[in-house]
């Protein structure tokens, strides 16, 4: 090994590893000993950095950043019954949280109701909310302040019809959709690339996509019709950089979509937003929202000509790694959520999602849930860090390691391009072979001790914390199948078929599908009546690639 | 190894068209294992009547799902189908992994269609003399059809020729310089070209170029004319497909002109020819290896290879000579 | 090589859920520890699943879950098995399955269950072992 720093500290007599491999991060790239100021040979403060709310944003999104607005907590509140959900959610808001996200069960993620043969055993599955109908809806937001606090609905491929609920309740409870605050994730590209929770093939899919974009664009100015999420794409393994790379890839295609449905681009490319992960190695994690929120802001600007800032600002909701947590010697996870939160707000998150160090394993406990909670409190009122804004911001390794993860993003948006664009490179099986190596050379990487996570592959003790699943209830699963039959006997058939078959005609056209799925959700049909007559029209998607 | 009883057994449960026991035979002559002579000795007779359609192509040409809706004409005719999937083994750990099934999931429940995924381990030109008796159990399990899918279309691996009675080259549009490269080799090959994702864009050139070649290319009176077909083969609503009437139609009307014109008898011959040729090798080696077991002297041919005071040929005539033949002369 | 016995191993990820990154893992892991694998794909149904093991003549089946539906499951396959007789290929699991559930798996006759976290070199040396 002949690197001019080995040299000259083994002169001074320094016992260091010569083994290079071992300082690599996560997306593979070689961390050298030192940076200085030829790893930033022409950076310019202006152009590459910009104040802090101003173009192209690298430094933050805001000026003042955490000094004018905290970032949002927003922790996980949903439970299989609609109504036990409403009273977590509760709990939550008194706890301190300013928002939340729901999670739907196996079921509603696949678009079937409770009573289809398929869903047998998996409803209330995973610890979300079980939601066959407007009745299901009206009970998991029931006094909840819609207008006040951002409810998130992890929700995608059924979003339409879940956007349609949302809307039809805030109407009964009277407040303007003006008004309506909250996320729908309603981001389909990621479901074909790591979730696979999809339905339709990509393109009809993108269609109702766009529906949804149109409508909120033109009715609900203050809800986040789409958001763009790496978070997934991580989980099912690709490294942080293909992480960011994807996920803008991703937003481009959103925003030529929209352009092509005759949008403005500035009429609603404020409105998406971003969920990345925040992932253990903590300086790659910083300047992967740093490259992020330059690539977006130039591309938008320069390339979709957007003339409004607002649509050049990478917005961007942050959760901290699940697939990182262990079980053995489960409360190491608590400083592992802290370490990858800390960084998450170092690198300007608008909003952050601490997991329970049992999360991944076991039912959070209250206490769990709450310590969770406290370690994004602590960060913002007690480690001082927040004071001023991107502090990290000229460091030399951090301004090196955001210009490479820039430039190796922009390689992968040339292969995505020469793939025929996103929902082609989705069809080619791209995402999927890419997404599969990085997880398989991970694991090889934890099995080779190449990479290092304590108690799993290094100082293991025999001390491990047991799975423990939310389970379906089955008597849960019974009363809700019981009361959805009661539902499809108590309604006016004559009107539901309507309704079915007014959907059929729009879908089958090209108005957007939101008014009628409206309607249609007043008229207690269910989600799953709406979903399979749109299956019966756009066909069901098969992964055609598989590694 | 299994009592000769056993295997009666199964045979005569695969003459009932039993899956477990086509499967268990499948996976024995697979091995090559030792009673895998008896087994097809015994099989054999009850083969040579099903219709073998060969599809092969490079990888993500779209084999296995024009595959897919082949398997689902051909039920709707009313025939079974058996369906030997073919791909590589790795290199380095001798694995493989087989999913190619994943596209056929639709014909899982459906008791008239078998599907087996077979790794080629190691044998290059895709297909080992094991696939030869893998069709041949189905056969004799009574398969109507047997589509035999091989990945590669290059000019060595074209093995798939001498066992489908019809073989269809999969292309797909943007493979022009490949096509010009094969042209020779693909009028060899192919009975019929599905022209994959005509639906993309350069389809229409592909097309003519293909069309083209196959036009220049001279045929003897009444011999069948090879033929270009559009196809497109993904798509989750029947509107969306293509081509796939008409490449069905086309294997049908294959097999009119082999049975008329008689060249079928070709065709067979053709492939008795090539399997007797690959059971000849296999045992001659087999035999040679064995006879050499314990005498030192395989490793001492090798050596002598090796420092370059022999070679192959010079070393297989000696060994003949001094073994075989006299041994028979005897 | 003549009598040569490859591993043929089926892995499948049944029910609604779509997590597959570590059947594939696992599929991969075992392709290069020299096993022939037949990877069955998403969302495959019991019976799906075990018309593919007859098929394909594996020795063992590998069932990914994640949705907590392996209560429901394992039993499926087990006894699906046993209607066609089978009772020589090896049903084996991974995913996130409660040690407190092993139990009650094993008992109905499913081998090793291997949780987040394991070796995938484990994974091969067990099949090695008892196939």
């Amino acid at each position: 090994m002949n690197n001019p720093d080995y040299m000259e500290a083994k002169k001074y007599g320094e016992d260091i590893s010569l083994d290079e491999e071992l300082y690599r991060n996560l997306s593979g790239f070689h961390i050298k000993s030192l940076y200085g100021p030829e790893d930033i040979p022409k950076f310019d403060y202006g152009t590459d950095l910009g104040l802090p709310g101003e173009y192209p944003f690298t430094r933050g999104i805001y000026r003042t950043m955490y000094r004018g607005k905290p970032w949002t907590i927003r922790q996980l509140g949903s439970l299989g019954s609609p109504s036990e959900a409403n009273r977590r959610i509760r709990q939550l808001i008194q706890m301190g949280s300013t928002g939340v996200s729901i999670c739907l069960d196996m079921p509603t993620i696949m678009g079937r109701d409770s009573d289809d043969p398929m869903s047998e055993g998996e409803v209330g599955s995973c610890g979300g909310v079980a939601i066959d109908s407007l009745e299901d809806m009206r009970n998991l937001l029931e006094g909840l302040p819609l207008d006040e606090i951002s409810i998130n609905f992890v929700s995608n491929s059924q979003s339409p019809v879940i956007l349609a609920m949302f809307v039809a309740v805030a109407g009964e409870q009277g407040i303007p959709l003006a008004k309506l605050n909250g996320t729908m994730q309603n981001d389909i590209l990621k479901e074909y690339q790591a979730q696979k929770s999809y339905y339709f093939p990509p393109r009809p899919s993108m269609r109702l996509t766009i529906d949804t974009l149109r409508f909120c664009s033109e009715n609900m100015p203050l809800f986040n019709p789409i958001s763009i999420s790496g978070y997934h794409l991580a989980s099912a393994g690709a490294t942080p950089v293909q992480e960011l790379a994807f996920t803008l890839a991703n937003g481009f295609t959103y925003i030529e979509e929209g352009i092509k449905a005759g949008l403005s681009v500035d009429s609603f490319a404020p409105r998406l937003s971003f969920f990345f992960k925040a992932h253990n190695d903590f300086f790659e994690n910083i300047a992967k929202f740093r490259a992020a929120r330059r690539i977006w802001s130039r591309t938008i600007r320069e390339k979709y000509k957007a003339e409004d800032p607002r649509s050049w600002r990478f917005r961007v909701h942050t959760q901290t790694s699940g697939s990182s947590l262990a079980a053995q010697e489960p409360e190491n996870n608590i400083m592992r959520v802290t370490i990858q939160a800390l960084s998450a707000v170092l690198a300007g998150t608008q909003s952050l999602h601490t997991n329970a160090f049992d999360e991944a394993f076991s039912i959070p406990t209250p206490r769990s849930e709450k310590l969770a909670l406290r370690a994004q409190q602590i960060i913002a009122r007690e480690s001082g860090v927040i004071n001023t804004v991107d502090p990290l911001g000229g460091s030399y390794y951090i301004e090196a390691l955001t210009n490479e993860m820039e430039s190796v993003s922009y390689e992968y948006f040339r292969e995505i391009e020469n793939l025929g664009g996103v929902i082609s490179a989705i069809e080619k099986g791209f995402y999927q072979s890419a997404i599969a190596d990085s997880a398989f050379k991970y694991q090889e990487e934890i099995e080779k001790k190449k990479r290092i996570v304590v108690g799993l592959n290094e100082f293991v003790t025999d001390e491990e914390m047991d799975i423990e699943l939310r389970e379906p209830d089955p008597e849960f699963e019974k009363q809700k199948v019981a009361d959805l039959t009661a539902l499809k006997k108590n309604r006016d058939l004559n009107v539901v078929k309507t309704c079915l078959s007014e959907v059929r005609q729009v879908i089958q056209g090209s108005d957007n599908v939101m008014p009628v799925l409206i309607k249609a959700v007043k008229s207690r049909v269910t989600l799953g009546e709406i979903i399979n007559v749109m299956r019966d029209i756009f066909g069901e998607f098969r992964e055609e690639s598989i590694y | 190894m299994k009592k000769s009883k056993d295997i009666d057994e199964m045979i005569q449960q695969l003459f009932a068209g039993n899956r477990r026991a086509a499967s268990r035979l499948i996976t024995r002559v697979e091995n090559e294992t030792e009673d895998h002579h008896e087994i097809m000795k015994k099989i054999y007779p009850r083969t040579g009547q099903a219709t073998i359609v060969g599809i092969t192509g490079s990888g993500g040409a779209g084999k296995s799902t024009l595959t897919d809706h082949l398997i689902q004409k051909f039920r709707e005719q009313g025939k079974t189908v058996g369906v030997i999937v073919v791909d590589p083994s790795s290199p380095f750990s001798g694995g493989a992994l087989l999913g190619d099934r994943i596209r056929l999931q639709r014909h899982f429940l459906d008791d008239g269609v078998y599907i087996r995924s077979l790794a080629s381990r190691g044998c290059l030109g895709g297909l080992s003399s094991a696939t030869y008796n893998v069709i041949r159990i189905l056969e004799a399990m009574g398969m109507d059809i047997i589509i035999v899918e091989t990945l590669g279309a290059g000019q060595d691996e074209i093995d798939i020729i001498h066992i489908a009675n019809t073989c269809i080259l999969v292309a797909t549009p943007g493979m022009g310089d490949d096509i010009q490269a094969m042209k020779a080799g693909i009028m060899e090959i192919a009975d019929i070209i599905a022209l994959n994702k005509s639906d993309l864009e350069g389809a229409n050139r592909s097309l003519r170029q293909l069309q083209t070649a196959l036009s220049v290319a001279s045929l003897e009176e009444g011999q069948w004319a090879p033929r270009v077909i559009p196809t497109v083969s993904i798509g989750s609503r029947p509107e969306d497909l293509k081509g796939i009437d008409e490449l069905a139609s086309a294997i049908t009307e294959h097999q009119e002109y082999l049975h008329t014109t008689r060249s079928i008898d070709k065709v067979k011959f053709e492939r008795v020819e090539e399997e007797l040729g690959l059971v000849f090798k296999d045992e001659l080696q087999r035999l040679i290896f064995k006879g050499l077991r314990g005498t030192g002297k395989k490793r001492k041919y090798i050596n002598s290879i090796i420092e370059g005071k022999n070679d192959p040929y010079s070393v297989v005539e000696e060994i003949l000579n001094t073994y075989l033949i006299r041994k028979k002369k005897k | 090589m003549a009598g040569e016995r490859k591993k043929r191993i089926l892995i499948a990820k049944p029910g609604l859920d779509g997590h597959d990154r570590g059947a594939k893992v696992v599929a991969r892991a075992l392709r290069n520890a020299g096993m022939e694998v037949i990877y069955a794909g998403l969302h495959q149904t019991p019976l799906q699943i075990v018309n593919t093991a007859v098929d394909e003549d594996v020795e063992a089946i590998g069932l990914s879950i994640l949705s907590g539906a392996h209560k429901t499951i394992f039993p499926k396959v087990m006894s699906l098995l046993k209607q066609k007789g089978i009772s020589d290929i090896l049903v084996f699991g991974g995913g996130t399955i409660p040690k407190k559930d092993w139990g009650i798996l094993k008992s109905i006759g499913v081998g090793e269950i291997f949780p987040p976290g394991s070796d995938t070199r484990e994974i091969a040396a067990y099949l090695y072992k008892v196939l």
